[in-house]
């Protein structure tokens, strides 16, 4: 496996300071992301900038064979949203039930 | 004609780590999570299927080539539905746009909807 040379070789290597700060970018979000959902968006975002991570280091090192890497992380990346949205939804019921159970309870904005 | 191909490449991989760049901006910026998923299912998923066409052109190999072809797919088929199921989960359990929305056609519905 050669490395690239000349201006794709530069290409790459912006790209990949541009991905690295996209990356810190969105862990920021997770850091302070006021609520659950915000959180598991920015997650999200993060599976998306890693398969962009590995198309960048396929394209510079010529190590293809993590492409199939990156298609996995994405099957995981959808499967693990879809799993926290039903999260979400399912304590959304939980509070609902409890309401029920004590009528008086003041009914507002749900916190995380 | 390998030299033009390099710089295409070039071209494509740095354009679609910039649209990733203002993904990621978008998701630290916007004021509310509704905003922030607009930002984060657009522009991610166009950043890195951009990428992977960049990557698409450069290996000359068909196994290559369908696996990139692949994975554009498969992120272009995933990533609304997931958006859309945690946005509506989202809003089922309670976190309301921000008070500059000025359209919320869910605000009457969502007394009677169950999911």
């Amino acid at each position: 496996m050669t490395d690239v040379t000349g201006f794709l070789a530069v290409a790459t290597l912006i790209s990949l300071g541009i991905l690295s700060l996209a990356f810190l970018l969105t862990v920021l979000r997770v850091i302070l992301g006021p609520g659950l959902p915000d959180r598991v968006l920015a997650l999200d975002m993060l599976v998306a900038i890693a398969i962009g991570f590995i198309a960048v280091i396929g394209v510079r090192t010529g190590f293809t064979i993590y492409l199939d890497i990156a298609i996995a992380l994405g099957l995981v990346g959808f499967l693990t949203t879809v799993a926290f949205a039903r999260f979400i939804l399912s304590r959304r019921y939980q509070q609902e039930y409890s309401e029920n159970l004590s009528p008086a309870s003041e009914k507002g904005e749900l916190h995380d | 004609m390998t030299e033009l191909l390099n710089i295409l490449v070039g071209l494509l991989v740095i354009v679609g780590a910039l649209f990733t760049l203002f993904a990621a901006m978008g998701v630290l910026r916007f004021p509310d999570l509704y905003s922030r998923m607009h930002a984060a299912s657009k522009a991610g998923v166009f950043g890195s299927g951009l990428i992977l066409v960049g990557l698409a052109l450069f290996a000359q190999d068909h196994a290559i080539v369908a696996r990139a072809i692949l994975a554009i797919l498969f992120l272009i088929l995933t990533t609304p539905i997931s958006a859309h199921l945690l946005a509506k989960a989202a809003y089922a359990a309670g976190h309301r746009p921000w008070e500059g929305t000025v359209c919320d056609e869910m605000k009457d519905a969502d007394q009677n909807a169950k999911l």
